[in-house]
């Protein structure tokens, strides 16, 4: 066993880290992820050159990465600067036009962005339950539903939509510009959509793709556990400042035993959320995948509510206002369970696999 | 040992729904059940329509022209007004600063005080906290120095609740600067629009403009709105804090929360079946709503006792504790129950076709964000814990 990155994943982890330090503060975080389109369409971009979407996608399909752990060290440092750029859309997308052989060079170099359609209002964590249709029409194929919260919707060029065809799930691709899309901002930044499809012209990318979605969302569950271990991480740090520098009666309030050990009890959680991310991360290409990856979803639900509240509760009224940034930090972590499948979801999937 | 309600008393619940259903207007309702933001005007007409009826000081005295209720009277208004929707009673004229006035004021602060905060003219607001003190009270430094009549108060303010709305402020000010900084306080009323007072708003976490800071510098204030004697203002400010405390349980918006929760529950769906139908999910909804079954109980016991002492004593603070916890589940509870549909910010896909979720529930992720407050303000729930260990252990 070895626990080390590899050279080239620390490299990336260092680069991607410091330009975040540099070039996305969180007050130039707040100022974009707010308001549509809820990301800096030129950081997207120089993000891409530095090649962040590449060291998401694997060597076969033309990037230099794809494997767990390229996730989880990108979606890591997403995740301490609570960075809204729209990658989670990149990665899902990858995962499905790889199942599909489909060319990838447009992802790679950020200049097509993608975002996956994949939740539905009555079916968000689980797409047997998908209602959206296609109907073959010729070569050509139109789709009838709607799908919600489809993250980074709000600028997208391609959206990869799941819809049932012939009673089997497919993925479709919709371009912006033919459906309609109603973005939104997310309580916790970045931009989420609703896209309604109403004989909506769509290209099949793969037939019978149960499979090929269930890695999708694997890989974006892992992305999403990632990103909220880069974010246990910076509230832990200002918590840990704060304890040690804000004073009532006369002494630091890490003074106060009851809060020492609340914080030892996050400092507890956090490591347990680290390590299920590496269990995760090592295990995305396995046939149980999906079980590591819904037991990482479920730990870090429970543990990213902890942080966060715990983090506002022991901040005190500073860190319920929208200038400080453990406010921002708090919302990323607890929405991140709405995201893909939540606690109570993936806690299901592990306990009925049991008697299966 | 009985639970149920007397004659009188189910007469009394007759008449506080008969009350709402032909009084509170529907845009009134409308608001509260949306979970956003209220404004100042739908507070202050909702306040105007219970002080006609001589129902505003729900805690008051008779003699002070309260209705003078006895604890379950007050308890079933608690749960209906929330049955039916009515905004929560803005607290700082009438929960904090009427029983602060009837106890320490004297006969022209009582005559001119009170009647305005019983006719809802007035709106208090609170100066307390500071940004270097919060838990710690004590170390307040916004001051007061006597000159001739007037007390020039300088220093800052924080965390003023509905302070925009507000034409009056009382204020914890520091009169004395050495000694233990207990013994140095007094309690100080302003009008808002003093020269030298400026309000600015604190945006909260969830984007809403609830609270603010509030900045005095050379405010001149005549000395007779000093309330009770110079320096003995932790006295007032001790006792004011335990008033605070009293409803604070919450058990009427609480149980309001429970329903509201099962409905969306049994509205909304998880694979193929109602949310309501996931025993996880269901579970949830038991263990909280056993706990506000229970909380139920604990309020009404303290409150009697309360009454027969004839002020709240420290285990108020356990109403504080468990009332929030259960009210912050709920919150919760109705956050998760949205799934992936409580992402958008306040206000966005909230309309016609395109809604995201069923109605008044897509401030839900917000209401569970700004709720986290409840732990915090009215003495943080870790110093409630300081309180009941100093009070009741006896270590």
């Amino acid at each position: 066993m070895n626990f080390d990155l590899t050279e080239d994943r620390q490299m990336l982890a260092d680069t991607l880290k410091r330009y975040l330090a540099e070039q996305y503060d969180i007050e130039t975080r707040n100022k974009v992820a707010y308001e549509l389109p809820c990301h800096s369409p030129d950081k997207w971009t120089e993000m891409a050159e530095l090649g962040i979407c590449g060291a998401l996608v694997t060597e076969d399909a033309g990037g230099f990465g794809g494997a767990g752990f390229d996730i989880s060290v990108v979606f890591e440092a997403i995740g301490g600067a609570l960075c809204p750029e729209p990658f989670l859309g990149a990665l899902m997308a990858s995962r499905l036009l790889a199942a599909a052989g489909a060319d990838q060079e447009a992802l790679v170099d950020g200049s097509t962005k993608y975002a996956v359609g994949v939740s539905e209002i009555d079916a968000p964590y689980n797409v047997d339950y998908t209602e959206t249709t296609a109907t073959a029409a010729g070569d050509a194929y139109t789709l009838q539903g709607r799908k919600c919260a489809v993250y980074g919707g709000a600028d997208a060029d391609v959206f990869l939509v799941v819809a049932k065809l012939d009673g089997a799930l497919a993925v479709f691709s919709v371009n912006a510009a033919d459906a309609n899309v109603v973005a939104y901002p997310m309580i916790d930044g970045g931009s989420g959509a609703e896209v309604v499809l109403d004989d909506t012209p769509a290209t099949l990318v793969l037939a019978d793709a149960k499979a090929a979605i269930e890695d999708a969302i694997n890989a974006g569950r892992l992305a999403l556990c990632a990103e909220a271990v880069g974010a246990m991480d910076a509230t832990y740090a200002i918590l840990l400042d704060y304890l040690k520098t804000r004073k009532q009666f006369g002494v630091a309030i890490g003074s106060f035993q009851v809060l020492q050990h609340r914080t030892v009890d996050l400092l507890t959680e956090i490591e347990q959320s680290r390590s299920i991310v590496v269990s995760a991360a090592a295990g995305l290409n396995d046939d149980d995948a999906t079980i590591k990856v819904a037991m990482a979803k479920n730990l870090i639900g429970r543990a990213a509510r902890q942080v966060a509240e715990e983090a506002i509760q022991m901040h005190g009224g500073i860190a319920m206002t929208w200038e400080y940034a453990v406010s921002h930090y708090a919302k990323r972590l607890i929405m991140i369970d709405h995201q893909l499948g939540d606690t109570d979801h993936c806690l299901s999937q592990i306990s009925t696999s049991y008697a299966a | 040992m009985d639970l149920s309600y007397t004659p009188e008393e189910l007469a009394f619940q007759q008449e506080v729904r008969d009350f709402f259903e032909a009084n509170l207007p529907k845009h009134i309702s409308a608001a509260v059940r949306s979970g956003t933001e209220l404004t100042g005007e739908i507070m202050q007409e909702y306040h105007k329509i219970l002080s006609a009826k001589g129902w505003l000081a729900t805690t008051w005295p008779k003699e002070f022209g309260g209705p003078g209720w006895t604890p379950v009277e007050r308890h079933i208004f608690d749960v209906e007004s929330n049955r039916y929707n009515a905004p929560r009673i803005v607290p700082f004229g009438l929960a904090m600063l009427g029983p602060v006035i009837q106890n320490f004021g004297n006969d022209r602060q009582k005559a001119e005080v009170l009647p305005g905060i019983l006719s809802a003219e007035d709106w208090w607001c609170q100066g307390y906290s500071e940004p270097g003190a919060g838990s710690d009270l004590a170390s307040l430094k916004t001051r007061a120095d006597r000159d001739g009549d007037f007390y020039i108060v300088n220093g800052q303010k924080t965390w003023t609740t509905l302070g925009q709305y507000a034409n009056k402020i009382f204020c914890l000010v520091r009169t004395k600067f050495d000694g233990k900084p207990q013994q140095g306080i007094s309690f100080l009323l302003m009008d808002i629009d003093l020269p030298g007072i400026e309000m600015r708003p604190i945006r909260l976490i969830e984007g809403g403009h609830e609270v603010n800071e509030v900045f005095f510098t050379d405010v001149k204030v005549p000395v007779e709105n000093l309330v009770g004697e110079e320096n003995k203002g932790w006295t007032i400010a001790k006792f004011l804090l335990t008033h605070e405390r009293t409803g604070i349980a919450g058990v009427g918006i609480s149980m309001q929360a429970v329903e509201e929760l099962k409905a969306l529950a049994r509205t909304v769906k998880r694979d193929g079946k109602r949310l309501i139908e996931d025993p996880l999910f269901a579970a949830r909804i038991a263990r909280v709503e056993t706990d506000l079954e229970a909380m139920k109980i604990t309020n009404l016991r303290m409150l009697f006792q309360a009454q027969k002492q004839g002020h709240p004593g420290p285990e108020t603070s356990i109403l504080k504790i468990k009332g929030t916890q259960i009210n912050q589940e709920l919150r919760d509870l109705a956050r998760r129950a949205l799934g992936a549909s409580a992402a958008p910010f306040p206000g966005h896909v909230t309309d016609g076709n395109l809604a995201l979720t069923p109605p008044d529930t897509a401030a839900n992720a917000a209401r569970y964000f700004n709720n986290r407050k409840t732990s915090i303000f009215g003495g943080s729930n870790e110093i409630q814990r300081n309180i009941l260990t100093k009070t009741m252990l006896e270590l």
